[in-house]
């Protein structure tokens, strides 16, 4: 810094300042490192692994070498020629002494049910004869689910390692018997019933947090002092609160034998037998969800509010309109921009949710968060979970682009 | 005067609806802490309650509290992995927003990466840490832990020192060059003490974040070893409710109302210091 004082000619002077100006942004970089690196490790890496998990499937191929191989030369109608029966008692009997039979089991069950047993069973009874002259003949005694196309269809599907068969069964997409694709039967389709569930409880939760949000931020941006800070308190401690101790708050609240059952049926609003279900059920998720976001809608919101000056609602009244109408011509469009951020903020929050509608959501309050939690936990269908988490977190974050481009990422908390 | 009552009632009914709605907010909060006091095993007043009987009130849910061994373990791993865990955030989120403060290629990106944690769906991020750490023997760990809470505290630090930064007089730290003070002592004697209370209440935040996390830790600590507060009152909600966990919960309230506080006292003090009234 010393140096840079001192006579220059305009050239020079260029020059320091550029060299200046490079060493300050070498510096910003090497400030930033160790975050990156922090970020790098725990947050970059296991969601890229989430991805690697949705499209890199090598079961079939690395279990099954040699099926795969064969089926290059299969029509794909019927099943196929001795030579490829003959290759899969090669690789299941490899398999069986890898111990792998029951992965590669798994794998061609989950994508056609019923394959487990038939691997299963038929693996034991090559364990037990002599060596065999027909194979095919061998397999379909074994059991009849080899002589079928669709068992075939299956492992035709699965012989490339990397494959986007997870992202076909996420959207409930598979291939009909003659390989074409199609949509499950409606009664079938989990994954888009779901989809379309919870984008329906995140636009409702946004829906109430406007409704609930707006007269709050406009109380608290418009009152005395005294009303604002004691409102923008009661804001700021839920804010603040545990998300756990809040679920705990609502199941005490709305539980069958809660406080306001006990209440309504003390006032005799309802009849002791007569409870209302507040919770356990979609209610109670969008009840908790709604009241778990809030703040995160009021307080920016409040923010853009305050910056709005008085004197143009005062102008317009003073010019003839009437209250209402000076607020929705004049103060309403102002605050588009705080409503529309926050709006957005509680829509992305909203679709990611997990612990709420896990614990009052019961059966019909269940969002996509709670499906890919349990095929992780639970059914150990990794590949699945993984796409379907995938799926939810391209949404998320383009709507985090859109947020960005609309509002700017460091609004995201003031 | 017919107008001046239209719009008095107005303004009244306005201030009922908003009032209902502030309830909506504080009603779940404040219905534990009588609650937790109640002397039956119930999650809703007794008649006893109602009429301010004595007998009707106790502290047995808090002896419950503290004599309970996994909920002892489960408090002090929450101030264990919080307290390490803001640390690592708060120091590697004020030096990410000193250098997001310099002129950068890409800085509005890498803004919004630093960001993104808080806005990821938690599951999805939480099942690939747990594989990811899997791998390397940091489930089930306290460094696997404070790894993962500090990504989570990360971006609430930044935005705080970011926030106060951007009212902090850049040519206060010109002046002391000029004085002749090297860069480390003008960051020690100048920048340091006026950003101190962004960088507190991010710290806060941080902390608060990593108290209240459970679907990471869910995945990341499968033993009652490494179980937080949260975690457990997961558990506790999940399985066999217990009133122990209102007692829980009323002391996990007053800890957050203290931190609250703590920063609403800490900002007041920041835009003094900056002189952004």
């Amino acid at each position: 810094m010393a140096e840079a004082i001192g006579f220059a000619t305009p050239d020079d002077l260029g020059r320091r300042v550029a060299r200046s100006r490079h060493s300050d942004t070498r510096k910003g970089l090497l400030l930033l490192a160790p975050a990156l690196v922090l970020l790098f490790i725990a947050f970059i890496v296991p969601l890229g692994y989430i991805f690697r998990l949705s499209i890199y499937d090598p079961i079939v191929p690395d279990g099954l070498p040699r099926v795969v191989q064969a089926l290059e030369h299969w029509s794909g109608s019927g099943a196929p020629d001795e030579e490829t029966f003959r290759a899969l008692a090669e690789d299941l009997s490899d398999a069986r002494k890898a111990n792998t039979v029951g992965l590669i089991a798994n794998r061609l069950n989950v994508e056609y049910p019923g394959l487990r047993s038939t691997v299963m069973r038929t693996v034991r009874r090559l364990g037990q004869t002599p060596p065999v002259d027909n194979f095919t003949a061998f397999f379909v005694k074994a059991d009849p689910n080899w002589g079928a196309q669709s068992t075939w269809q299956a492992i035709n599907q699965l012989r490339h390692s990397v494959n986007a068969n997870y992202y076909l069964a996420a959207v409930d997409l598979r291939r009909d018997a003659s390989g074409s694709m199609e949509l499950a039967p409606e009664e079938n389709r989990i994954y888009t019933t779901l989809f379309v569930r919870t984008f329906l409880i995140a636009f409702s939760v946004t829906s109430f947090c406007i409704l609930l949000g707006y007269p709050v931020a406009y109380l608290i941006a418009t009152s005395s002092k005294l009303v604002a800070s004691v409102s923008i308190m009661l804001v700021l401690l839920p804010f603040w609160t545990s998300l756990l101790v809040r679920t705990t708050g609502w199941i005490v609240l709305l539980q069958s034998q809660g406080v306001l059952n006990d209440l309504f049926v003390y006032l005799g609003i309802i009849s002791d037998e007569n409870r209302v279900r507040m919770i356990y059920n979609l209610a109670g998720t969008l009840i908790a969800m709604t009241h778990i976001l809030l703040p995160f809608f009021i307080l920016p919101l409040y923010s853009v509010m305050v910056s709005i000056s008085p004197v143009y609602m005062r102008a317009a009244q003073s010019l003839g309109a009437h209250r209402f109408y000076a607020f929705w011509k004049v103060y309403f469009p102002n605050t588009l921009p705080g409503l529309g951020s926050g709006a957005l903020l509680v829509f992305i929050l909203a679709v990611g949710y997990y612990i709420t509608p896990a614990l009052v959501g019961g059966q019909s309050g269940q969002m996509i968060s709670n499906l890919i939690a349990f095929h992780m936990q639970s059914s150990l269908n990794w590949g699945l979970a993984a796409a379907l988490g995938v799926i939810l977190l391209a949404v998320v974050l383009i709507l985090y682009g859109v947020y960005n481009r609309y509002s700017g990422a460091n609004r995201l908390m003031n | 005067m017919h107008s001046f009552n239209v719009e008095y009632a107005w303004s009244m009914l306005f201030r009922v609806i908003c009032g209902a709605i502030l309830m909506f907010l504080i009603a779940p909060i404040f219905i534990i802490v009588p609650l937790s006091f109640n002397s039956e095993p119930y999650f809703t007043f007794t008649s006893g309650m109602l009429h301010f009987r004595p007998e009707a009130y106790s502290i047995r849910w808090y002896e419950a509290f503290v004599s309970d061994a996994g909920w002892r373990v489960a408090v002090r791993n929450s101030f264990f992995v919080g307290g390490l865990s803001t640390l690592l955030a708060t120091a590697l989120g004020t030096l990410a927003a000193l250098g997001l403060n310099r002129p950068l290629p890409m800085r509005s990106f890498i803004l919004s990466l630093l960001l993104a944690p808080m806005i990821v769906p938690i599951v999805v991020l939480a099942a690939g840490t747990y594989f990811v750490f899997a791998k390397v023997g940091l489930v089930d760990s306290y460094v696997g832990l404070v790894l993962a809470h500090a990504t989570l505290g990360l971006p609430f630090v930044v935005v705080t020192v970011l926030a106060t930064l951007s009212n902090f007089d850049q040519g206060l730290v010109k002046a002391a060059l000029i004085c002749g003070a090297h860069p480390t002592m003008v960051f020690r004697r100048v920048t340091l003490p006026l950003i101190a209370p962004g960088v507190l209440s991010g710290a806060a935040l941080a902390f608060v974040t990593s108290f209240d996390e459970a679907v990471i830790t869910l995945f990341l600590s499968p033993s009652p070893e490494y179980y937080t507060v949260p975690r457990k009152m997961w558990s506790g909600l999940r399985e066999q409710i217990s009133p122990t966990i209102l007692a829980v919960a009323t002391t996990w309230i007053v800890l957050s109302l203290m931190l609250m506080i703590l920063v609403g006292v800490l900002r007041r003090q920041s835009a003094r210091a900056t002189g952004n009234r």
